[in-house]
């Protein structure tokens, strides 16, 4: 079976009139259908170049990526992207920000709606669907936020550090909540995040990234034996620290 | 609710006395000084000739009432403002918004809008009545050019602070720009904009009276001029009287105007 997305031979440079900054530098690696893929490196490496590349926002320098085996630029909206923050905005309602990707792309009918009156039920958001952001928990913007990018139903979801702007026991909760989400509408995910517990916990494999320019250091499976894996009992099972010191050290060395 | 302590309560009444405080203060300043003006001028202590007093303020209003000069002196003045402020508005906004569609542009324009914007406009007035003649729409334009400029800059910079993933955001959902100015930049301006719409009412009654005082026969400016070439200031001082109460009036309107915009938002919160 093809790979869902293809990366090679990716490399990309910014350019200012302080020079050229390398980011990125021949980084190879496939996501199968259905997989959860995260990405680690040491902060500033260019995690998020790569992700904007791969949604398209960002043009390759040289290489090329392929989703379903058409270049990104012509497939944009199979990939749903979800930013550091959640980014609701308060002068809309739950409900209208949610749609906000429907409503730019022209998509609101009502089979449409229906999908996303459901997620809202799925993930109890319903209650709150005429409520404003401001009025909501830090864990329920996030859900809210990730309906929003579901709602244009992406094969693949970009996640960058998304729980990154939230405390502690939110962020354990949430990731479980994400996870979940995700499972359960059968995505396939790229997670980037320089928390090594997170790509432990989340992940089937790990891509261990070198600090900028960023190339590939190595690519850790993740097997992790649990009837029902979730990011919270991940971290408690034997293998994980196994996983997080490896990573640990590869990215030390 | 539950039962109110008495500490609570304790703190509710002294709130409400500062309140009492405040607002009998404030009473008392102005009626005082009424009090202090009208003695003054009928003691001699000052030249009531010059110095006008209440009462002779008063007794100016009420004949300029009756012959109702002062409704349509005060009317045109009204007009003017709020014709150069609607067009400002409208002048602003558009500028505003073509100088972020075009950032090669509002680079290019930056150094005139400065220098434009520093520039102390009733040194446009005279120009303006040679250019466009003494008439209202003259009065008009000098209302815009005082308030134009700070709103082009002010509003452009407030677009420009726009979270900038906020901007990308719309991007990953395949949106255009235009889609980033009427779902981010434009709605996410609104407080700035309310409070630009503050300024700029008092700016065009600037710019409005500094018209008037040289290029009018009818308004507020005009009969201030008029007074004071005339020796009349009982009519000058109630002519700043009645401009004190316009533009507490227009900024008590805008008030009202935001006042009702955020009862709105909260109207639809649940």
């Amino acid at each position: 079976m093809k790979p869902l997305l293809e990366v090679t031979h990716l490399s990309y440079a910014y350019h200012s009139v302080n020079g050229e900054t390398y980011a990125l530098s021949d980084l190879s690696f496939q996501v199968e259908q259905g997989e959860f893929i995260a990405i680690v490196g040491p902060s500033g490496c260019g995690k998020s170049t790569l992700l904007s590349l791969i949604a398209g926002l960002l043009q390759p320098e040289e290489g090329e990526i392929l989703l379903e085996g058409t270049p990104v630029e012509e497939a944009k909206t199979a990939v749903g992207y979800m930013l550091q923050k959640d980014q609701l905005l308060e002068w809309r309602t739950i409900y209208q920000n949610v749609i906000l990707g429907l409503e730019i792309q022209h998509k609101l009918n009502p089979h449409s709606t229906k999908r996303i009156e459901k997620m809202l039920r799925d993930y109890g958001l319903a209650s709150f669907r005429d409520a404003r952001p401001s009025q909501l928990s830090g864990g329920m913007r996030q859900r809210a936020a990730m309906i929003r990018t579901l709602a244009q139903n992406p094969t693949l979801l970009l996640l960058d550090e998304p729980f990154s702007a939230l405390d502690y026991m939110t962020r354990i909760s949430v990731c479980d909540d994400i996870y979940r989400i995700i499972k359960q509408e059968g995505k396939t995910a790229v997670l980037v995040t320089h928390d090594l517990s997170e790509a432990v916990s989340t992940a089937d494999r790990v891509i261990v990234l070198s600090s900028r320019p960023a190339a590939i250091k190595t690519i850790v499976d993740i097997r992790i034996d649990l009837p029902e894996r979730t990011p919270f009992l991940s971290r408690s099972a034997p293998e994980f620290k196994t996983y997080f010191n490896e990573i640990w050290k590869e990215l030390k060395s | 609710m539950n039962e109110i302590s008495t500490a609570h309560k304790e703190y509710l009444a002294k709130r409400q006395r500062q309140k009492q405080l405040i607002r009998f203060f404030r009473l008392s300043i102005i009626l005082l000084f009424l009090l202090l003006w009208e003695i003054a001028a009928r003691k001699n202590w000052i030249d009531a000739f010059i110095f006008s007093s209440p009462s002779r303020v008063f007794f100016t209003a009420r004949d300029m009432f009756l012959d109702h000069s002062i409704i349509s002196h005060t009317g045109i003045t009204l007009l003017e403002t709020l014709a150069s402020f609607f067009l400002t508005i409208i002048i602003g906004l558009l500028s505003a918004i073509l100088l972020w569609y075009s950032p090669t542009a509002s680079e290019i324009l930056e150094p005139y809008l400065v220098i434009l914007n520093s520039l102390p406009k009733s040194a446009l007035a005279p120009l303006l009545i040679v250019w466009l003649g003494a008439n209202m729409r003259t009065i008009i334009v000098a209302g815009i050019s005082v308030a134009i400029f700070g709103m082009i800059m002010n509003l452009y910079t407030g677009f420009r602070e726009t979270d900038p993933e906020k901007i990308k955001l719309i991007y990953t959902l395949q949106g255009t720009r235009k889609d980033v100015l009427f779902k981010i930049i434009l709605p996410g301006t609104v407080p700035l904009f309310v409070s630009i719409l503050k300024v700029n009412i008092g700016l065009c009654l600037v710019g409005v009276i500094i018209g008037e005082f040289i290029g009018s026969r009818q308004g507020l400016g005009y009969l201030i001029i008029y007074g004071s070439q005339t020796f009349q200031l009982n009519l000058v001082i109630t002519s700043i009287v009645i401009l004190c109460i316009i533009s507490l009036l227009l900024y008590l309107a805008l008030n009202l105007l935001e006042k009702k915009y955020q009862n709105h938002r909260q109207a639809s919160q649940p």
